[in-house]
This record gives structure tokens, sequence and C-alpha cells, in this order.
């Protein structure tokens, strides 16, 4: 990893769990049993099916192992991917479909 | 009927979780391996496992630090994935708030996905348990889970230098994030957060610091919240 001295990867390391820590405390130690109003409800339940299809986006349409260039299949595998984990509701099924698709189609693009 | 014992709750807890290690098992793994292929060091690996346990934060962080982001921005899109978790502590609160302070902090701990959503069911199910029955069984789903999540992420991580190029592993971090995110595509709101993150981060790309994902991410939220505001939950497929 460059860019990071080990303090520094440490540092964010500590941070996050730090930070994890705290959320999954936050009711059930300091928050007690209260409710969350409606409207925060309604956000917290938006943040992970925004953040990740956010940072993948860039990932699927400009991959760094191609310097950037689009390549088709890196877009079939996100595309199976995507598509197993709608209609199986399974993870890993949508793991191994994305990753055989990329392989498959690598070996036979040359 | 005669109250469950802790003890036999604890047990049950265990064997719930058994099936849950063919998910646990293969993200550890794979956290283990791309985390070694992007130049952590072992140490380092197993310390976003064992101090963080929480596998998509992990590997947001992971992709951010490739990228080169600023540590405020990797922490704030790795906390704002785990932000899920706080709706966690707040329904758990009301079934588990009277035990002591301890066990409290140490489901903190071990309030992941898998826990939390296994013991809500159970509690809901069976409101007469005991707080302590209740703890019991929340440790006993921990125990098989949190440990192999540690001992894979190890595994990975010693393996992984060995696995060679032609694996494409560099998007294995892409397509895993596609595989947690996909199922969770229930209703439109849901669709409609993910459509806005997407459009947003993709325009905004040229942004420093990747501060793109933070906006999007945000804008997406809002989106989703507001959509379903106004129609409801209404789902897009069956369940």
């Amino acid at each position: 990893m460059t860019g990071y001295s080990s303090a520094q990867i440490w540092m964010i390391i500590a941070a996050m769990g730090i930070g994890t820590f705290a959320i999954r405390f936050s009711f059930l130690g300091l928050l007690g049993n209260r409710q969350l109003p409606d409207w925060l409800l309604r956000h917290l339940r938006y943040t992970a099916v925004a953040i990740l299809p956010a940072m993948i986006a860039p990932l699927v349409l400009w991959p760094n192992a191609t310097g950037g260039e689009p390549d088709a299949p890196r877009l079939a595998a996100a595309a199976i991917a995507l598509a197993v984990g709608i209609w199986a509701k399974n993870a890993i099924a949508a793991i191994f479909g994305g990753m055989i698709t990329l392989y498959l189609l690598q070996y036979l693009l040359g | 009927m005669a109250t469950a014992s802790p003890k036999s709750l604890y047990w049950k807890g265990v064997r719930t979780a058994a099936p849950f290690l063919l998910m646990v098992t293969p993200f550890g793994l794979l956290f283990g391996v791309v985390a070694t292929e992007a130049g952590l060091s072992l140490a380092h690996t197993m310390g976003f496992s064992i101090v963080v346990i929480a596998g998509a934060a992990q590997f947001t962080a992971l992709q951010l630090m490739t990228e080169q982001a600023p540590i405020i921005v990797i922490l704030a899109s790795a906390l704002a994935v785990n932000l899920r978790m706080a709706m966690y502590s707040a329904a758990l609160a009301p079934y588990l708030g009277p035990a002591p302070l301890w066990q409290r902090a140490l489901i903190g701990y071990f309030n992941v996905d898998q826990t939390y959503a296994m013991s809500i069911m159970e509690y809901e199910a069976k409101p007469q348990l005991t707080v302590a029955a209740r703890v019991a069984y929340f440790l006993g789903i921990a125990t098989p889970i949190c440990p192999v999540w540690y001992v894979m992420t190890y595994i990975g991580a010693v393996v992984g230098s060995t696995i060679p190029d032609a694996f494409a592993l560099d998007f294995a971090v892409p397509i895993t994030f596609l595989a947690i995110v996909a199922p969770a595509f229930k209703t439109l709101a849901h669709v409609a957060a993910a459509f806005t993150a997407i459009v947003l981060a993709v325009t905004l790309s040229w942004m420093p610091y990747n501060l793109w994902l933070l906006l999007a991410g945000l804008a997406g939220m809002i989106v989703g919240a507001e959509v379903e505001r106004r129609v409801g939950r209404a789902r897009v497929r069956p369940t």
C-alpha cells in the first residue's frame, strides 16, 4: 500500500473501529429506549444502497486494470453479478456468476 | 411454557448461525486476499477484520485507499456504509436495554448484519424470553460467525499473495459490492436511491479527493427517502 504510512493505516483502522462501535452501541448503550424520528429512519434505510453503487459505478465503467478504458468482459461480469443477485437474492451466487463470466470472456476474447 | 434457559438459548443461537458460515467464509477469504493484493500487511489486514469487523465498510476503505483518497474521505465513506447499524442498535434496545453495560458493549461490538437479523427475529417471535436468554441467544449467534470472519481473513491474507494476476482480483471488489447490493433492490425507493447515486458518481467523478462519492451517496439517500415518503415501500418485485 503506497501513499499511507503504517501509522496512518493503523489510525484509519482505529478510527473506523471506534466510529463503527459508536454506531452499533449508540442506542443499546447511551441513547436507550427512544424512538428515532421517522425522517431519520427513512434516510438511514438508503445509506448502503446509495454509497455502494456510487463507489462501484466508476470502477465498472473505467477499471484500473485496463488503465481506465471500458472493458467488455468486466462490463458483462458486472451485469451478470447484478442480475444473479437480483434474481437469486444470493450474494455468493452473484459473486461466482460475475467472476466466472469475467474469466470465461477473458479466455474467449484472449 | 417453561422459560427457556440462557444456556439452551445460547446453543440454539450457535445452531441457527451455522448455515450463515457459508456466507461469512468466502467474504472473509476475499477480504484477506484483496487486502493483501492491495499491499496491506498481514497485521493491518487482521486489524481491519478484528477492530472494525464490518465487511462492506472494510472493502470500502480498502478501495478508497487504493485510490489514494484523503483519510477523512475514507473514514466518512466507510462509516456512512455502517450507518444502517444505528437502526439495528435502536431496534435491539427495547429487548436488550436492561442487560448489564458490559454485556451491551459486547453486543455492540458483535452487532453485525447476521447477528442482528437472526436475533431480532427470535425476540419478536418469542416476547416472553428473559433478558439473560436474549443476551445468550445473541452471543450464541456471534460465536461461530465472528471468529470465522477473523480466521478466514487470515487464511485469505496468507494465501492471497500467491494468487496470480490472471485471476483479475482487481475486479473482485466491484463484483462483491454488486452482490451485496443487488438483493437489496426490493422497492422503487431502493432502485431510485441507487440510480441517483450512480448517475451522480459518474458525472461528478472529476471532483478531487473522492468528494463525488460523498455527494452521490448523500443525494441517493435523500432521493430514496423522498420516493419512500411519496409512494411508500411499494415492492418492485415479489419477495
